[in-house]
Formats: C-alpha cells, sequence, structure tokens
C-alpha cells in the first residue's frame, strides 16, 4: 500500500522513510488502534473476544496460500506441501471461530419484557395455582 | 479476464486496507452484545476478500491444493464450531491458538525452503522471529490444552530444576536463531525450531490450573504476534494489522486477568505458584466451625428474600449447573425477588467465561453484572449464593496482610445478610487458601454437586408455594 502512495506522490514529494520503517509504522498504529478499541470490549464478550481474535490471526492463511505454488515446474515440494498444511490449520480456525463466535453471540440476549411474565405462568401451572 | 486479474493483483493493497479496516471494525462491534453479531460478520467479509485477492496474487498457485486444503479446514471447523459444549470453550480456545502458532511455523519453513526466493538479512530476522514465536505458541497452546481438559498427559512440572532448564532452552534457541540469521544454515533453522517447541511447553508446564485465564489469554496475544511476524515477512500490512489487532488484544486480557488477581503478569509466568501459597497455608491449626444446611432451607430463604445474588464460579462450569442456575433464577423472578449474577473477572477458566455459560442457558444479560457495578449492592442484599467459586469471594485478601492473596479485588459477599455456599467439601480453592467467609457466622455451607443442590434448591421453592 505503502509503495502505491510512495509512487502515486509527485516526484518532488519528500520521501523520509524505508520501506521497513514504513510498514514498522503500520504496525506500531495498529497496536494503538487494538489497544483502544479492545479497551472498548464489554467484560462479558471476552470469550467471543478469543474465538474471533483467533479467526482474524488466522489471517496468516494469505501467507500459506502464498507458498502453495509450483515451483520449477513441480507442484509437490516442501514449500508448497507446508503450505497447503498451513491452508488447512488456518481455515480449520477461520471457518471454526467465526462459526463458534456466532454461535456464542446468539446465545446474548436482553431481558424481554415477555419472559418473565411467561415464567411466572409457567410456575403457577406448575403449583397447579391457576 | 486477464485484465481484471492483472487490475485485482494490482491494486491489491487496497483491498487488504478494505480488510484491514473491517477487522478494526470487527472487534468494535464486540463493545455491546447488541452489535456483536454484525461486527462478527464484517470480520467474516474481511476473510473472504483477503482471501479472493490473494489468489489473484499468488504466482502460480495450485489451486486443487489449496481449495481443498480449505474445505477440508472448513468442514474441520464447521463441524467443531457446532458440536463443542460451552463448558469446554477454555479448552477449545487454547486448541485454536496451537493451529495459529503451528501453521505460523509451517509457513515461516516453507518459505526457508523455497528455492526460487532467496533471503536477504532482514527477511531472514523476520523468519526467525515469526517462527520461534509461532513454534512457542504451538506447543504451549498444546499444553494449555491439555491442562484445561484435564487430560492426564499434560502434568504440572515442579521442581528447583525447571527455571535453569528453561533459561537453557531459550538461550540456545536464540544462538541457533542466530547463527540461521548469520550464516543462512537450514539445520540451524530446524534446531531452532524444535528448541522453540521444547521451551515453549517447559514454560507452561509449570503454571497451575487457576492461572491457566492469564496463560489463554497470553496465548492469544502471541497468535497475534505470530501472523504480524508472517506479514512483516510478505509485507503485507493486513496481516501486520490483523496481528497487531490480535496481539493488543491479548495482552490487554493477560493484564485484565492479572490485575484482578492482584499479581503481576512475571509473577504468574515465572512466579513458582503453589510453593509459596501451600507455605502460608498452615500457619493456624486450631479447628473453625462452620455451618451447614440441606438445600431445602437455602430455597426457603431465597424464596423470602427480597434481594438475591448469585455469583458462579468454576464449579458451576465443572458441574454443568448453568441450566439449573437459571431455572432458579426465573422461580425466583416469578416470586418476585430482585435476583442478579455477579461476576469476577477471573472466576471460571478464561475472561468471559461465565457470561457465556449463563447465556447459554438463556439468562438475560441485563442482569449478569461486573464486580465493579455490583459490589456495592451486596451490602443490602438479603442472601448471596455462591456456586463453586472460592477464592474470588476470599474476604482475606482484604483484610488479612498476610494471606497470599492479600490485595486481589473480590466480591464483597460476605457483607451481604445470609451467604450460601454450594461446595463439594470444606476443601480449598484452586490457590490452596482457607476462606474465611465459610466459618462466618451468617454463612451456610450446601455440601454437594452443583448442579444436583440447585435442582433441589429449585425443587424445594416449587414446594412451598405461597
Amino acid at each position: 500500500m505503502i509503495t502505491i502512495i510512495l509512487a502515486a506522490a509527485p516526484a518532488g514529494a519528500v520521501m523520509t522513510s524505508t520501506p521497513f520503517v514504513a510498514i514498522f509504522t503500520i504496525f506500531v498504529l495498529a497496536i494503538f488502534v487494538g489497544y483502544y478499541v479492545v479497551w472498548g470490549v464489554t467484560p462479558a464478550l471476552h470469550t467471543p473476544l478469543m474465538a474471533v481474535t483467533n479467526a482474524l490471526s488466522s489471517i496468516v492463511i494469505v501467507g500459506a496460500m502464498l507458498q502453495t505454488v509450483t515451483i520449477e515446474e513441480s507442484v509437490f515440494t516442501a514449500t508448497s506441501l507446508l503450505g497447503a498444511f498451513a491452508v488447512f490449520l488456518a481455515s480449520v480456525n477461520i471457518f471454526g471461530g467465526f462459526a463458534v463466535t456466532e454461535r456464542m453471540l446468539s446465545m446474548f440476549k436482553p431481558k424481554s419484557k415477555n419472559s418473565a411474565a411467561i415464567a411466572y405462568d409457567a410456575t403457577k401451572k406448575k403449583r397447579g395455582d391457576v | 479476464m486477464s485484465d481484471l486479474t492483472a487490475m485485482i493483483a494490482a491494486n491489491a493493497d487496497w483491498f487488504y486496507l478494505i480488510g484491514a479496516i473491517l477487522f478494526v471494525l470487527t472487534l468494535r462491534g464486540l463493545s455491546s452484545p447488541k452489535t456483536a453479531i454484525r461486527g462478527n460478520r464484517l470480520g467474516m467479509v474481511a476473510m473472504a476478500i483477503a482471501v479472493i485477492t490473494t489468489f489473484f496474487l499468488a504466482e502460480g498457485p495450485i489451486l486443487w491444493m489449496i481449495i481443498g486444503a480449505m474445505v477440508l479446514g472448513a468442514i474441520v471447523g464447521m463441524w467443531k464450531a457446532k458440536t463443542v459444549a460451552m463448558t469446554q470453550m477454555p479448552e477449545t480456545v487454547a486448541l485454536m491458538h496451537s493451529f495459529v502458532g503451528l501453521a505460523a511455523v509451517a509457513i515461516a519453513l516453507a518459505t526457508v525452503l523455497h528455492t526460487e526466493q532467496a533471503h536477504g538479512t532482514l527477511a531472514r530476522l523476520e523468519l526467525f522471529i515469526g517462527c520461534f514465536i509461532g513454534a512457542i505458541t504451538f506447543s504451549a497452546s498444546i499444553f494449555a490444552f491439555g491442562k484445561l481438559a484435564a487430560k492426564s498427559w499434560a502434568k504440572t512440572l515442579v521442581g528447583g530444576w525447571i527455571k535453569p532448564v528453561q533459561a537453557l532452552l531459550f538461550i540456545a534457541m536464540l544462538g541457533f536463531g542466530v547463527l540461521y540469521f548469520t550464516t543462512d544454515s537450514l539445520p540451524a533453522f530446524y534446531a531452532m525450531t524444535a528448541l522453540a517447541i521444547i521451551f515453549g511447553w517447559m514454560w507452561i508446564a509449570p503454571i497451575g490450573g487457576g492461572d491457566m485465564p492469564v496463560v489463554v489469554s497470553l496465548l492469544n496475544s502471541f497468535s497475534g504476534w505470530a501472523a504480524a511476524g508472517i506479514g512483516f515477512t510478505l509485507g503485507n500490512s493486513m496481516l501486520i494489522i490483523a496481528g497487531s489487532l490480535v496481539g493488543s488484544s491479548g495482552a490487554i486480557l493477560s493484564y485484565i486477568m492479572c490485575r484482578a488477581m492482584n499479581r503481576s503478569l512475571l509473577n504468574v509466568l515465572f512466579g513458582g505458584i503453589g510453593t509459596t501459597t501451600i507455605a502460608a497455608n498452615t500457619d493456624d491449626g486450631a479447628p473453625k466451625n462452620y455451618k451447614s444446611g440441606s438445600a431445602e432451607d437455602a430455597g426457603f430463604l431465597m424464596a423470602n428474600a427480597s434481594d438475591v445474588i448469585i455469583v458462579p464460579g468454576y464449579g458451576m462450569a465443572q458441574g454443568r449447573a448453568q441450566n439449573a442456575v437459571k431455572e432458579l433464577y426465573e422461580l425466583l423472578k416469578a416470586e418476585g425477588v430482585n435476583v442478579r449474577f455477579a461476576i469476577h473477572p477471573v472466576a471460571g477458566r478464561m475472561p468471559g467465561h461465565m457470561n457465556v455459560l449463563l447465556a447459554e442457558a438463556d439468562v438475560p444479560y441485563d442482569d449478569i453484572l461486573e464486580m465493579d457495578e455490583i459490589n456495592s449492592d451486596f451490602a443490602s442484599t438479603d442472601v448471596v449464593v455462591v456456586i463453586g467459586a472460592n477464592d474470588v469471594v476470599n474476604p482475606s485478601a482484604k483484610d488479612d496482610p498476610s494471606s497470599p492473596i492479600f490485595g486481589m479485588p473480590i466480591l464483597e459477599v460476605n457483607k451481604a445478610q445470609t451467604v450460601m455456599v454450594i461446595k463439594r467439601s470444606m476443601g480449598t480453592g484452586y490457590a490452596g487458601l482457607d476462606n474465611s467467609l465459610f466459618y462466618m457466622d451468617k454463612t451456610m455451607m450446601i455440601f454437594g454437586d452443583a448442579k444436583k443442590m440447585v435442582e433441589e434448591m429449585v425443587r424445594s421453592i416449587n414446594g412451598t408455594g405461597h
């Protein structure tokens, strides 16, 4: 991304950063974003947070896919097999992580006005008061 | 078509940027249960964008192999996600961390073995760091998984020899890493990876089960840093951003857990857990008296109270009592009792464990309160029911400076009028401490299995009928 921006910048623009510093800047700023966003997560959702962050860190699948390639015309190389293995592991986490998060989140329900009344009727019925 | 392919490949970074923004919004969504599901879906969209973009970017991808691995992974992942019980979430999360770690190791190895790529010094440094963080995450998470799932092979190691061995392994690992960095030697890279895997295991093995919430959060953080490491190797900003988000998320969770136990992270990781606490435990030999009661008495007391607070702990998860607890909650609500739940940050075996169990049992989240929200209400509460929690309600943490957990924030249940504690026996909790709450005049101990006792309470309340 940075390279595109730098390339698009007018020739006279001052380029202060080396590519590594540019990418390291992204890293540091992303930590700050993460810090503030995660403090905003309600403690009740800390377990779903861990499950979904698992799915997010499985973004390493991008790296795995880039290694599952033909090298010097051969399909089965140590690189491609390790890459495919990593694709598999990351996929388990991506699908599993998002699905289990969805499952957990769908359980969190606010108090509905009717539920207490229904429960009340149910207990009365059980006791034979009605 | 090929024009489109070229266009997408040339602008891949823009697609990755969209993905990164959606990832931030995913976490942002978790600020409230109302927006959380939408956030999760944005995360899925972001992941789909990233994966599709990468198909266009890869040079000579072996499509059948990639898609085959994905489909296989999807089947395993979806099946696990559908079938796993909520009580097993802590070990499931630990297992997922290990997958990220192992994937990072596989990617680093694949990159090192890529015969068409030469690796400069910077790339070697990134590979070395990414690989050892991944390897440590992998083996440490496997151990945490075993410990949380109570597998017999995950034995807590005790002994004075552990720390020197840990140090030795760590130094040797770094040594081989530096050797690889300077000479580009493959055997050194393998040796470093193997040592990192052993070190990860040895590092977590001495840590007790009660500290697993911290360990799981920390490994969550590590899996993020491993992803960021791979991102540096590829020069891909989306991986770096996602990795940093996860890394800081895990770090914050670890901090919250440590603060809730009044301990530092270093103390949890290297502080010889169990050794100091057991010594402090033997100081008084005098017999103490406690009152025990039946579940029926407890049910009667609760039904006639106007305010009841339920404090769940790991015992509720272990006894799978959450559905019985929910029944008790609804019954008391129907009796006109104000029932609420109080959750300590380290209750259970992972952050938010109790909340998920209660959500699964259909308890509305408005009645589930965090420690800081509810602590001032205990003094005006008639009955507190403690279900399988111990250290988090131990008053010694507040008033006994000699207690090993002195200073730890607790739920102040001892301020309530009557306290009822459901517990298997008078045995000590995870920290191996006696609990002065159990010997107070206002406390009634109810011995038995959490689920059975709560069910008996429900029956007793049903039977009284006003």
